[in-house]
Formats: structure tokens, C-alpha cells, sequence
């Protein structure tokens, strides 16, 4: 085979390619080490991820709407905006402001929340993320659920 | 307790990058550390003086309180400490991880910019080598432009079926043939638009500027992209007229159908809109003058990502509106409305056509 390039350089670029985009690719989730769930026997993840899921089912079951989101996240801030349109003022948890943040994000995903936000449960139950909303919405069913819980302004 | 992390960050090999194994039990912590001036055993002398402690003070507590409350306790403050040991441990990874993953953004940069100018001295030495779809080769951009190169191919026979299905159900509707034959002309014809959320779905993870910019389409339905592809509310407004009579409960529901399309639309423009106030900010969130390569390019990146997210939402909203009318209307109703759909895309083609060829004033 031609190799016109010097074997040394060629091998640097490859390399290079391989590091770089394993982050990207999407089987880099399951096969490189998570620096933060690193070090840890599945008992002492299993601690963990009670003490997330107690706090995010005890805030979910505030009464009215609950959002779970990011400050830093355009999706969240676009839900949000639904929701005002809509006359509802959810109760935000950001949880990347939060120091039990990281806790709640596995909870979240561990629910099915694949973002993991936004996540919004309405009266205690999960509803979903954007997707689900959106689909609730224009197919009729997200007014009815908001309704008790409109702020008539 | 200083991790060895300063060493990894500032090398300039990046061959050199392991995975943190110092995370996790502070008492491993102690062992790993390589300082020839402290001998194992002294090490380990340390490890078990302050596990004693952690006993002994959970066995004064088992003097002082009743035995349940002993049971309970212990492991309760174990999981405790070890929370807020993690809560450290978890902080200080995800700051290396951070400043890990800028350098690697920025040395992609780099990467790229290298790249074409070694294809740009290849092609021009007259030593290109490989084909357009051996991506190993071309890398990071190769594997795009194949993406892209498949998506237009795959767009090419897409616009050939959907004429096709424009034509069958133009004959199927004048020669009144029956409603379930109807049926399952309208089955295809919607299955074939979710064909084309899917097709862009792939592209986007590819490269989510070119389904942004909607380069496979013709000026005209350009014009009226809104992230991505057709707005959904716009949709309604050019098909309802065409399918009419409805009856006062259709008027009813696609009226409601088309506030929600609205609602849902501004929510995604606004969200949008905080997108590339949020990038823009990132861009210039340093003093100037420092040059290009500077990590608020990499930062960038990271936020650009929601853009993919947007772009999916979008045609998932498309989705939802086709399939939402097709509950709403007849079969009969469904099937000239998709072919009122094809046909107006049909004539915004027309359009660009008629625009690129007209002639034009001199300047």
C-alpha cells in the first residue's frame, strides 16, 4: 500500500484521531470510565443513587407543575416559556445549582429521562421531557392536566 | 491531599492522559501515593489508626444511646462522610475533566486546521490518495462529508417516491376508488414524511449546520425554513383551506391544533434565540486580542451541542402535527391534504426554478 506520508507523523495524526473523537462517538458512554463513578463498588453507587431518588421523588410530588432543569440549558428555558404561555408557573429545581445536583441528575436518568432535563412531572407524576410535552400538548391532553393549576393573571 | 493532576494537565503529550483511580476511598488515596520518603508500613499505620478512630466513635455513641438508635447511626454517618467525600472527590474530577476536555477541544482545532493543509499540499503535489468514502483516511471532515454525501443520495430517491405517491393519489382521488385503498395510500404517504425525520435525524448528529441551513432544498422553500424545515402552524394554514368541508368538531380541533403548534413553535424560536445569546456570550466571554485558539472556542462548542436538541425537537413538532391531522380527518380529507401538501412544495420548487432562470435587470 502507498504511504506517501512519513509512517511517524501518519501514526501521530491516527492516534490523535482515535482520542479525540471517542469522546463523540456514542459508545465511548459505556467503555471509558466515568472519572466521577470511578473507584466505587456497586454497593456504595447504590447508597448514592437512594439518597438522589428520595430527593427528586419528594420535590416531584410537590403539588402542581415541577420542572427539573439547568441554568445553563436552552431546552429547559424553552419549556419554561411553554409553560408561561400556557398560565403555569412550574417550580424550578435547578439542579446544577444544587450541591446534591449530581445525585438527581442519575435519579432523573434512572427514571427514563434522557436529557436528563428538562423533566417535568405535573401532580406528582412523571411526565416526561420536551418530547412527551410536546406531544401532550398538541395532541390536547396538557391543558386538561395544567388546569387546576393555572395562575389566572 | 494534592492529586497528581497538575502533571497531566499542562503535558504536552496527550499520550500520558490515564484514568483518575485515586477517586473513592480516601484510604486508597494514601497508599497510591508514590512518595519514597514515607515507607508502606507507615502509610498503613496511618490507614488503621484513623479507621480506630472512626470506631471508637461509634462505639461511645453505642454506649451513650439506646440500641436502635446504635443500628441506625453507624452506617448513617459512614454513608454521610463518604457523601461528602464523594461530593469533593466528584467536584475536583469534574474541574480536571473540564480543563481535560478544553485542551482537547482546542488541539481538535488545531487538528482540522493541519489536516487541510496537508490535503491542500497532497492535492496539490498530485499525491491524493483514497477514495471520498474512506473516511479513515480523510478523518473528522471525511466522515462528515460521507454523511452529508449519503443524506443528498438518499434525498434524490426520497423527492422521486413522494412525486410518485403526489401522482397515484392525484388518480387515486379523481377515479373514486375506495376509502380503505385510499387508506393505505395515505398510510405510505405519512410513513414516507416520518422516513425523512428519521433520514435528518442522522445527518444532524453529522452536522447539524448542514440540516440548519437546509442546503439539499431549493431557495424558495428556503425562504421559509424555520429550524430546520417547515413550520407546522404555517403547514396548517396552507392545507386546511384545501381540504374543506369540516365539520364544526374538525374546525374545532385543528383551531386548538393550530394554537398549540404556535405555542410550541415560540417556545422552541425563544429557546433558540437564548441558544446563540448563550454561544455568543461563551465566544466573547474573555478580553480580546488573545488570539483563536483560546478555550471560549471549545467552551462554545460544548453549548453549540443543544443545537442538534433543537433541530430533533423541531421535526419531532412536525411529526406530531401530521400525525395529529391524521386523526383529526377522513381519510378522504387526509388524502388531499397530503396531496395539497406535496403540491404547493411542488410549485415552491417551481418557483426557484422560475427565479434562478428569469432574466434579470443589468446593475
Amino acid at each position: 500500500m502507498e504511504n506517501p506520508d512519513p509512517p511517524s507523523m501518519k501514526e501521530e495524526l491516527l492516534s490523535l484521531h482515535i482520542r479525540l473523537l471517542a469522546p463523540f462517538t456514542g459508545s465511548s458512554k459505556s467503555s471509558s470510565p466515568d472519572p466521577i463513578t470511578e473507584g466505587f463498588e456497586g454497593g456504595d453507587f447504590e447508597d448514592l443513587a437512594i439518597f438522589g431518588m428520595d430527593k427528586v421523588t419528594r420535590l416531584a410530588s410537590e403539588k402542581g407543575v415541577v420542572l427539573f432543569s439547568k441554568s445553563s440549558c436552552c431546552m429547559c428555558y424553552a419549556v419554561k416559556i411553554l409553560f408561561q404561555e400556557l398560565g403555569v408557573t412550574p417550580t424550578v429545581h435547578e439542579i446544577d445549582q444544587d450541591p446534591e445536583g449530581w445525585e438527581m441528575e442519575k435519579a432523573l436518568m434512572r427514571l427514563g429521562c434522557n436529557g436528563p432535563v428538562p423533566a417535568i412531572f405535573i401532580g406528582g407524576k412523571l411526565v416526561g421531557s420536551t418530547n412527551e410535552v410536546m406531544s401532550l400538548h398538541l395532541s390536547g391532553g396538557l391543558m386538561p392536566m395544567l388546569k387546576p393549576y393555572q395562575t389566572l393573571c | 491531599m494534592d492529586f497528581p493532576s497538575t502533571q497531566f494537565v499542562s503535558s504536552q503529550t496527550m499520550a500520558t492522559y490515564e484514568p483518575i483511580h485515586q477517586i473513592g476511598m480516601w484510604g486508597e488515596n494514601f497508599k497510591s501515593i508514590s512518595n519514597p520518603n514515607i515507607s508502606a508500613s507507615v502509610i498503613v499505620d496511618v490507614v488503621n489508626k484513623l479507621e480506630n478512630e472512626s470506631e471508637t466513635t461509634s462505639h461511645e455513641m453505642l454506649a451513650s444511646s439506646s440500641k436502635h438508635d446504635q443500628e441506625a447511626s453507624k452506617p448513617f454517618d459512614k454513608i454521610q462522610r463518604r457523601l461528602a467525600q464523594n461530593r469533593e472527590a466528584a467536584r475536583k474530577s469534574r474541574l480536571r475533566k473540564k480543563a481535560y476536555v478544553q485542551q482537547l477541544e482546542n488541539s481538535r482545532l488545531k487538528l482540522i486546521q493541519l489536516e487541510q493543509e496537508l490535503e491542500r499540499s497532497r492535492q496539490q503535489q498530485g499525491l491524493y490518495v483514497g477514495g471520498g468514502l474512506d473516511t479513515g483516511h480523510l478523518g473528522i471532515s471525511g466522515a462528515v462529508n460521507s454523511g452529508i454525501a449519503a443524506f443528498e443520495l438518499g434525498y434524490e430517491r426520497w423527492m422521486e417516491e413522494r412525486n410518485k405517491q403526489i401522482c397515484e393519489l392525484r388518480s387515486a382521488l379523481n377515479a373514486q376508488i375506495s376509502d380503505i385503498e385510499l387508506r393505505i395510500l395515505v398510510e405510505s404517504g405519512m410513513s414516507h414524511y416520518f422516513e425523512l425525520f428519521r433520514m435528518k435525524s442522522s445527518v444532524a448528529k453529522a452536522d447539524v449546520f448542514y440540516v440548519m441551513s437546509g442546503k439539499w432544498k431549493t431557495s424558495a422553500e428556503r425562504f421559509f425554513s424555520w429550524i430546520g424545515g417547515f413550520r407546522p402552524s404555517e403547514l396548517l394554514k396552507v392545507l386546511v383551506p384545501q381540504i374543506d368541508p369540516l365539520t364544526d368538531q374538525q374546525i374545532l380541533d385543528v383551531c386548538n391544533l393550530k394554537q398549540s403548534c404556535q405555542q410550541a413553535e415560540d417556545a422552541l424560536s425563544q429557546g433558540m434565540e437564548k441558544l446563540r445569546e448563550t454561544v455568543s456570550a461563551t465566544l466573547a466571554s474573555d478580553q480580546m486580542g488573545q488570539g483563536i485558539y483560546v478555550p471560549q472556542v471549545a467552551m462554545a462548542m460544548e453549548k453549540l451541542e443543544a443545537l442538534v436538541r433543537f433541530v430533533n425537537q423541531a421535526d419531532h413538532l412536525r411529526q406530531q402535527t401530521l400525525q395529529q391531522m391524521s386523526y383529526i380527518l377522513t381519510t378522504r380529507q387526509a388524502a388531499r391534504g397530503l396531496l395539497a401538501l406535496g403540491e404547493y412544495i411542488q410549485r415552491l420548487q417551481a418557483l426557484s426554478t422560475l427565479w434562478a432562470n428569469h432574466p434579470r435587470k443589468p446593475a
